[in-house]
């Protein structure tokens, strides 16, 4: 299994290092300027309708493209104290949907806790689920647990084939998330007339766009369904953001500054105008926050001058605060558009 | 070492509308109705169009039509099989005229 950056002594695993590359990248408009040409700049929040929470960079798998640089060889998990914390702010406010995400969420230990305080709060939780988490021993009883809380599956498979599937997600890693995905089914999740959502999420599988959403979706329908009689609600499309591992493969592939230029002359303001960190707050697995996951694995939390930890959330000054942004925010404006919930025009 | 083809050539294509403005206009509005969803889908349509790509071998085309295909949602096997259709067609059209070499033979012989 691949290691992490981090544990390869990448230099790419420091925020700053990929900050670097992605500054030093003359062949694009800087974002910013090209988001003051279209009257976006500065970018504002919209209220925060989601609190993303990445409980840690702790996983069972090493995806080549993970924004994180998450695996089995990362320590960094929330503790019982900041989720907590998180639990205290969403009593706090009125935010109803609360996404969980990591690394692999669901091994923090502290995750089933996280979901049923959420949901005694009467919030609606997702969880961002690798699939094959569902099949591990020690989660004998996790898929149950999901559905008994109305728990939102929205679970990664990039492709309903195996070769693209374990190209980017490691080895074995399709056929275990099919087994996941019937286990799933199993239970209600997907099916017509059941509470239990269950979305999965597409990403590219190299350094190209995602297909139309609805396009694709129905493509994913009939193959899964016709060849392992599975079934979903909705498969959101994902660009694979120019950061952490994906950006080491860019750089090693040759592929960076096509990549770059690509995202850049997709750039479509309509997305722009409503990237999803205008409506989600994120909490790092220390309680930083941050305008969402991908400037969370920069380093880049919210601007100062206002709450930067979940310990002084102040729902009134955060709902209105100025987003950071930086030239990685093309992956987002680019095309359709994209966001944790897909496509976003 | 120089070559006639130059990968950023491709972003220049534009530069055709310089000498004729009117036929540039005409042929963008064409092109982009032909590729947008008909009876046939955006995916099926960059299928095509990249084993055309093949069959005309616009190296401008297969680049193009490469990316399109995975931003389309299509695999490599897939795009293999649309460069084997180009292929055989390509192929066939040489051996079908085997039947015009076949009859001047014909002709000609005793």
């Amino acid at each position: 299994m691949l290691a992490s950056l981090k544990n390869r002594g990448s230099p790419l695993a420091e925020p700053g290092e990929q900050l670097r590359v992605l500054g030093a990248t003359p062949e694009i408009v800087a974002f910013e300027d090209q988001m003051r040409h279209f009257g976006l700049d500065p970018l504002h929040a919209a209220g925060i309708s989601v609190l993303q929470i990445n409980v840690g960079k702790l996983c069972n798998q090493t995806c080549r493209h993970c924004h994180v640089d998450a695996g089995p060889d990362r320590r960094e998990v929330m503790n019982r104290e900041t989720a907590a914390l998180c639990i205290r702010a969403l009593a706090r406010s009125n935010i109803p949907t609360v996404d969980i995400t990591g690394g692999a969420p669901e091994l923090n230990p502290n995750f089933r806790w996280l979901v049923q305080q959420a949901v005694a709060l009467g919030r609606h939780v997702m969880d961002r689920c690798n699939l094959s988490v569902l099949l591990l021993p020690s989660q004998a009883d996790l898929t149950e647990f999901l559905a008994r809380h109305q728990v939102e599956v929205v679970a990664s498979l990039p492709y309903y084939r195996a070769a693209q599937t374990d190209a980017q997600r490691g080895d074995g890693v399709f056929e275990k998330s099919i087994s996941a995905l019937r286990r799933l089914n199993e239970l209600g999740y997907g099916r017509e007339g059941s509470h239990l959502i269950l979305n999965l999420v597409y990403n590219p599988g190299g350094a190209f766009l995602p297909p139309p959403q609805a396009a694709l979706e129905a493509q994913f329908r009939r193959a899964l369904e016709r060849q392992y009689g599975i079934v979903f609600n909705h498969l959101y499309t994902i660009t694979n953001m120019p950061i952490s591992r994906f950006l080491e493969f860019l750089l090693v592939s040759g592929n960076y500054q096509g990549y770059m230029e690509r995202l850049a002359n997709a750039f479509n303001p309509a997305a722009a105008a409503g990237v999803m960190c205008r409506y989600t707050l994120s909490v790092g697995w220390d309680g930083t926050l941050y305008d969402c996951d991908f400037n969370q694995m920069l380093g880049l939390p919210v601007q100062p001058g206002g709450p930067r930890h979940i310990r002084d959330f102040d729902v009134a000054i955060l709902d209105r605060r100025r987003i950071v942004t930086c030239n990685h925010c093309y992956g987002c404006t680019a095309g359709a558009g994209s966001s944790c919930g897909g496509s976003v025009t | 070492m120089d070559t006639y083809y130059h990968r950023a050539d491709l972003a220049r294509f534009g530069e055709m509308g310089k000498g004729n403005p009117q036929l540039w206009e005409k042929f963008q509005a064409y092109y982009a109705a032909v590729f947008a969803e008909g009876v046939l889908t955006e995916r099926e349509k960059a299928l095509i169009a990249l084993g055309v790509a093949h069959a005309v071998q616009c190296p401008y085309c297969i680049d193009a039509y490469t990316q399109a295909c995975l931003e389309k949602g299509s695999t490599v096997e897939e795009m293999t099989e649309a460069v084997h259709v180009a292929c055989a067609i390509r192929g066939g059209a040489s051996l079908v005229h085997g039947v015009q070499m076949r009859t001047v033979a014909e002709k000609l012989s005793m």
